[in-house]
């Protein structure tokens, strides 16, 4: 553009062209549309498949990613049990206040606990991580273009080897729904790598639906709940919008006489 | 009707009942008043369903207030805890998810229904004599909203409230001479945080309570004066008129219920219409978002602000589309209020939400490439609208003949 507008956004395009934290993707890389039982007005998330996706997101990646927003007992919405919560809290090992000698403590979790972060800080993370800190996945489905779609279609468009011609880094690995197509984070999924207990064959696009599926529920935990209360509450209003145009008409008639 | 029992030692002309009513009222007429503005109180009998809103605003705001007030309850306002209590009220506090989806239905639902009722007061000319103060009152009640609205879309300190918040204190910057010291002010200290958010806070609380008493002068204003209709005649004899209650009672239940109908729609089944994604991400100085964006209802004054070529022109002109509507009164001179009989002015008007409306979609492409120049053009037609085709209107348009009265039309019309 040949005038130069507000001074404003071009501070802000320089910031944006200075800084890129995290793994933004232009566009233009819309991925495959996919069903989801959760889509729509009246979706709802499948139990099961919120359960397996939890225990990928337990074994794997919970080991790099954190989940801050979340506390153990809100796992109580995808059907966790509070004996299966009490456990799983005890599990984790938390930072505790300091000893009577100053030296850091760990506890077991309880209920209440927020999550446990793979790092004490983003910047620790980021010094492990090749200079990029794991973004959160608390809202990660919600922030990100294309949620569940994207969500699917990254977890299952590694390429090993890349296709001819793809640009090759050391350290990057080929995803075909990524800006670039590269990027440092391995291939997370491998088939059979855990085993389901409900007996589903953990494939990598099962695990992958399955581990979406749960960071969708993640981001908006109370979509079930919301969609049931909003069909009672819109057929309450409608009766009570029924009435009020009964009376409303009966009054207007002796409108007519005034 | 009864006629009021008047034979007491006391003066006040509608002093009804016995018992403990009665004696409230002849010291205090709350119960005669709120009979004599809200029952019998005479309406044009002619009024549409654009009527709706002012009912429509006031639940909104109790609503707005309610919920707000025990959203603030669990609220943290420091840069370090704030984008982590709006979580917590999302995800631990019980019921804290609907209360918030309450908040931000209603913060969007409460503009909404505001340029609603604005433009209804456009159309029908409802500014003009003897309703300045009323329309005034109005404008004072939109800007402080909108103030509302902004101090409340900081405190979730997600990334764009950060980076609108930048946006605004950079331009505010740019007012010459005592630019630095204003946006000083707003900040509080050299950079976006504690301070600025706990000042936005408070500014949100206050502003909103600020706001009911704004209404209640509004709502006096329009008891006063009457209400306008659609053919913009005053009512002449009673027959113009029907009393408030049971007639509009029963009207503004029908109106507020299909509100609260699409409210829950949206709110239970599409909330993401209305809520922006990357604010869910925390604020983040350190990472500008490729794409800074206001909330829908900013968008057309955010045009503006982008489609002129100087950050401090930008300023002046927004905040001119604004001022201009408080001039309007004295801008459009024409005897006749209501657009249905004023052809150029009606073709004008519709002319003036296009306007409006490709001013937001300006705004949403950041005045790039051509929306550079649909949002000047816009502006322009946004400004001549008020200071050159109303003023000329008022001298040339031939107006379609009034009806005698009310009561003449509306029996025509059935």
């Amino acid at each position: 553009m040949a005038r130069p507008h507000s001074t404003l956004l071009v501070v802000a395009g320089l910031a944006a062209a200075s800084v890129s934290a995290q793994a933004a993707i232009p566009e233009s890389l819309v991925p495959p549309q996919q069903t989801w039982s959760f889509d729509g007005p009246l979706g709802r998330f499948d139990q099961g498949s919120l359960q397996r996706g939890f225990m990928v997101y337990d074994r794997i990646c919970s080991t790099c990613h954190g989940m801050k927003s979340l506390t153990y007992n809100d796992l109580r919405g995808i059907g966790m049990t509070q004996q299966a919560i009490t456990d799983l809290a005890h599990s984790k090992m938390i930072a505790g206040p300091p000893d009577v000698t100053g030296q850091p403590t760990m506890r077991p979790g309880l209920p209440d606990d927020h999550f446990r972060s793979p790092f004490p800080s983003d910047a620790a993370a980021a010094a492990v991580m090749g200079g990029v800190a794991p973004p959160d996945q608390s809202r990660l489905a919600a922030i990100q273009p294309h949620g569940a779609d994207w969500l699917y279609a990254f977890l299952t468009g590694y390429k090993m080897p890349p296709p001819a011609g793809a640009p090759m880094v050391p350290g990057k690995l080929y995803n075909d729904w990524v800006d670039g197509h590269l990027i440092g984070m391995p291939p997370p999924l491998m088939n059979g790598m855990i085993q389901y207990p409900d007996g589903t064959p953990a494939t990598v696009e099962q695990q992958a639906r399955d581990v979406t599926t749960f960071l969708v529920w993640a981001s908006d935990p109370h979509r079930n709940e919301r969609h049931r209360i909003g069909v009672s509450t819109v057929l309450y209003l409608l009766f009570l919008l029924g009435l009020a145009i009964a009376w409303k008409l009966k009054t207007w008639k002796r409108a007519k006489a005034q | 009707m009864k006629t009021p029992d008047n034979t007491g030692e006391c003066s006040t002309p509608a002093s009804t009942g016995s018992g403990l009513t009665g004696w409230i009222d002849r010291r205090l007429p709350v119960v005669s008043a709120f009979r004599a503005e809200y029952i019998d109180f005479r309406m044009p009998r002619n009024l549409n369903w654009l009527w709706n809103f002012g009912a429509i605003l006031t639940v909104v705001l109790l609503l707005m207030l309610a919920t707000g007030t025990f959203l603030a309850m669990n609220y943290t306002p420091t840069s370090a805890g704030a984008f982590a209590s709006v979580e917590a009220i999302d995800r631990q506090l019980s019921g804290g998810w609907l209360l918030r989806a309450m908040h931000m239905t209603g913060a969007n639902l409460f503009l909404a229904a505001l340029y609603i009722h604005l433009f209804r007061g456009l159309y029908y000319g409802s500014y003009k004599a003897p309703r300045e103060i009323l329309w005034l009152t109005g404008l004072i009640l939109l800007v402080m909203v909108m103030a509302t609205a902004f101090a409340g879309y900081m405190l979730p300190w997600g990334q764009m409230s950060y980076w609108g918040a930048d946006v605004i204190t950079k331009a505010v910057g740019a007012v010459p001479l005592i630019g630095a010291t204003l946006e000083h002010v707003l900040t509080g200290s050299d950079h976006l945080g504690d301070v600025f958010l706990h000042r936005f806070f408070v500014l949100h609380f206050l502003l909103a309570f600020l706001v009911v008493a704004v209404v209640g002068l509004h709502v006096a204003a329009v008891h006063f004066s009457g209400s306008n209709n659609p053919l913009g005649i005053e009512p002449k004899t009673k027959k113009d008129t029907l009393t408030f209650h049971p007639y509009y009672t029963t009207k503004d239940l029908v109106g507020l219920l299909v509100f609260a109908l699409v409210f829950s729609a949206l709110m239970f089944f599409w909330p993401g219409i209305l809520t922006e994604a990357a604010n869910y991400a925390p604020a983040d100085p350190m990472h500008t978002p490729a794409d800074i964006e206001p909330e829908w209802y900013f968008l057309p004054y955010y045009g503006l602000l982008q489609s002129v070529p100087s950050k401090f022109g930008g300023l002046v002109v927004s905040a001119a589309s604004l001022l201009v509507l408080f001039a309007l009164p004295w801008l459009d001179r024409s005897p006749v209020r209501s657009a249905r009989f004023r052809p150029i002015c009606r073709v004008g008007l519709f002319g003036l939400v296009a306007a409006f409306v490709l001013l937001a979609a300006a705004g949403k492409h950041h005045a790039e490439g051509g929306w550079m120049l649909v949002g000047r053009l816009a502006g322009l037609y946004y400004f001549a609208y008020f200071l050159v085709l109303l003023p000329l209107a008022s001298r040339i348009e031939k107006t379609r003949p009034l009806p005698s009265s009310i009561a003449a039309a509306t029996q025509g019309d059935a």
